[in-house]
């Protein structure tokens, strides 16, 4: 996956609460075979209409300071419902690398950062801060550093962040956590071969 | 860790392959469910890194949410929709070269993979299991501690048979009271659900214990664990019992002989021992609740099916305010209307929540001597080829197409809409799903989540209604 270190740009706001999986990607998009190529259906039923299928332009990612947006401010508890990794995936397709919740669902949290998205919690006076600043459009721009942790806003005030060193120092080299889990190799076979004693059955 | 343990912890600690310092832990499953939406990718990557599946006889794979539910459907081969042909095809494929167990549209024991699973044994109390797909809650009425997974971790299982996590926080749900007449384990958990809100059990392992859970059978106690993700949880958890032990016993997958023995011995040490803590503790009594519905497009929006539909000018908050405007708005649905004056286009008894042999039975106790009304289309789509079978052999299947219902054959069907069976833009559902999503049964379509006694007595009523009424 792409490292993830520094972030400078317009952050496009999203304010709505529980934002879900099938808001983010539908299901009808899901018959895909590969992990690209999802970007257009982003936010489907918010950008498009259905009924004619142009583009929504109230909507904020329609909107010209916002069409090529990399990070999202987006309301409580975003990415809820399904397990689909299309959510991620959809999201890095078209180009966000960062989304900064009050919080976020965990099948969707963990998925993001094992694509070098990085999703940060804050607290809800923090949220509304980054809010106001990202609904400035173009003339706020917002940087947000892994290694230091912090988010600086355009006013050059600093929140600064908590993030699982586990899940930051992946992020930050880009990190295939299979090769990594790999290397336990010797612990995994161990731990096979006390099961098998114990629970047979799980070997039948 | 020492003293009282709660089956959460019992069953992590028994999982645990190896723990860093910071806490990040190595933890191996037992089990993995495979589908056709989230598996292709995994098994690229697999080939990509020149890596093979490590247990091969620890997966089983199986096609549920593309599969047409047509009667007499035919193979994989006459599956018009190009795309969920391919999606099948290569999952096939995948299942062959990487040598996993796979049960093909045309076996009798296809399914939706949270109903095949305990089926057919596989589902075991203690395991941990996986599978790409966030209502694999489901298997926690097994007393398993089973969790939905991206495709990132699916390859990561098949590689490694571990996952890389953090253990998550306790939080026990303890419901009291009988559940009234014309209320089922639906009505149970959607009642939790608009108690915490869809994000409350978030970050949590949710263990449902009490009188009212205990008296659940298997398929009640698979319908609240379902939909333990609804309310933010990755796992639900029912500490296994007698009920469960009869369920499993005999199961294709499950030990047998001495080896039962053996393992029923262990599963009675996992309940909870006395003392033992949890972060978060909730309580319920449903002696008092109504049958269920929900008005708006998130599970937590549910009410009582005598109430009206809420006003947000009443709510102070204002986030939750927009977010009822703009619900109330997609619905088409105006504060204080009776919740009994919603009239509705199609009816969906069916998905991982609600397609098991005691939801059949349910549906077809109420449906049965009425007919469905005119206006509506319903259509029952049983979660397996086993469960089709049951119910035939009940004469069930007669008893709905009598009442006019579709018979269909199974899969995930019109919950998430993706093999032809959905809403039209503006049609509004009564539905046994597990998600009442905008879109997420059509673009455009409306979803009202019910029990299967609620979703045939809507049917019949042509438009939501008080299934107490019609069995009186």
């Amino acid at each position: 996956m792409e490292k993830f270190t520094k972030l400078t740009a317009v952050a496009a706001p999203l304010p709505i609460v529980n934002c879900d999986t099938d808001k983010i990607i539908p299901a009808r998009f899901l018959k895909t075979l590969t992990r690209t190529g999802l970007g257009k259906n982003l936010f489907d039923p918010l950008r498009y209409d259905p009924k004619t299928g142009e583009e929504n332009l109230d909507f904020v990612l329609n909107k010209p300071a916002y069409r090529n947006s990399v990070s999202l401010v987006a309301g409580h508890n975003f990415g809820c419902g399904s397990s689909r990794e299309h959510a991620p995936w959809a999201l890095l397709d078209f180009g966000i690398r960062c989304v900064i919740s009050t919080d976020f669902a965990d099948i969707f949290y963990n998925n993001s950062s094992k694509n070098g998205i990085l999703l940060i919690k804050v607290s809800p006076e923090e949220l509304e801060q980054l809010m106001e600043g990202a609904e400035r459009g173009a003339n706020a721009t917002m940087t947000v550093d892994l290694e230091s942790q912090e988010i600086t806003n355009s006013d050059g005030e600093k929140i600064i962040f908590e993030v699982d060193s586990f899940k930051k120092h992946c992020l930050l080299n880009g990190l295939d956590d299979i090769g990594l889990t790999l290397k336990k190799e010797s612990s995994i076979s161990a731990y096979e071969k006390k099961q098998k004693a114990s629970e047979p059955w799980l070997y039948a | 860790m020492s003293g009282p343990k709660t089956l959460f912890d019992k069953i992590w600690e028994s999982h645990l392959v190896d723990q860093q310092d910071d806490g990040t832990c190595l933890v191996y499953i037992d089990r993995q469910l495979i589908h056709e939406i989230t598996s292709a990718q995994a098994f690229d990557g697999l080939r990509e890194s020149g890596r093979k599946a490590r247990r091969p006889e620890a997966n089983l794979c199986v096609p549920d949410h593309n599969v047409p539910t047509t009667p007499g459907r035919g193979g994989t081969d006459e599956i018009e929709d190009d795309a969920s042909r391919i999606q099948l095809e290569v999952l096939e494929a995948n299942a062959a070269e990487f040598g996993l167990p796979y049960i093909s549209i045309n076996d009798e024991r296809q399914g939706i993979v949270h109903v095949i699973g305990p089926e057919q044994g596989f589902t075991q109390p203690g395991v941990t299991l996986v599978c790409g797909d966030s209502h694999t809650a489901t298997h926690g009425a097994f007393g398993a501690l089973a969790f939905g997974v991206g495709t990132s971790e699916v390859e990561h299982v098949l590689a490694t048979q571990t996952l890389i996590q953090r253990p998550a926080k306790n939080m026990r749900i303890t419901v009291t009271g009988s559940l009234p007449e014309g209320c089922t384990a639906k009505d149970l958990v959607l009642a939790i659900i608009g108690k915490i809100g869809t994000a409350g059990g978030t970050g949590h392992v949710i263990e449902y214990a009490g009188p009212a859970i205990e008296e659940l059978s298997m398929e009640g106690r698979m319908t609240v664990c379902n939909m333990t993700i609804e309310a933010g949880a990755r796992a639900g958890l029912v500490a296994p019992d007698e009920k469960t032990f009869e369920y499993l016993k005999g199961r294709p997958q499950c030990p047998k002989g001495a080896q039962w023995e053996m393992a029923v011995e262990q599963w009675r040490k996992l309940p909870t021992d006395v003392g033992a803590t949890y972060d978060t503790e909730i309580q319920l009594d449903v002696s008092e609740i109504v049958p269920q519905v929900t008005w708006g497009t998130s599970p937590e929006d549910e009410i009582g099916i005598t109430g009206v539909v809420p006003d947000p000018a009443q709510v102070s908050d204002a986030n939750r305010r927009s977010a009822m405007e703009r619900s109330l708005e997609y619905m088409d649905l105006k504060p204080g209307m009776k919740m009994t004056d919603i009239a509705v286009d199609k009816v969906f008894i069916g998905s991982c929540t609600n397609s098991r042999i005691e939801d059949m039975r349910a549906a077809a106790a109420v449906a049965k001597g009425h007919k469905v009304a005119d206006s509506v289309y319903a259509m029952v789509v049983p979660g397996s080829g086993l469960v089709k079978m049951q119910a035939e052999e009940e004469g069930l299947d007669k008893i709905f197409e009598e009442a006019g219902f579709h018979w269909r054959e199974p899969g995930c069907s019109m919950c998430l809409a993706m093999n032809g069976d959905m809403l039209q833009p503006g049609e509004r559902s009564a539905s046994t799903s597990n998600r009442n999503f905008e879109g997420r049964q059509g673009p455009g379509g409306r979803t009202h989540l019910v029990s299967p006694m609620m979703a045939a007595a809507a049917a019949i009523a042509g438009h939501l209604a008080d299934v107490r009424d019609l069995i009186k």
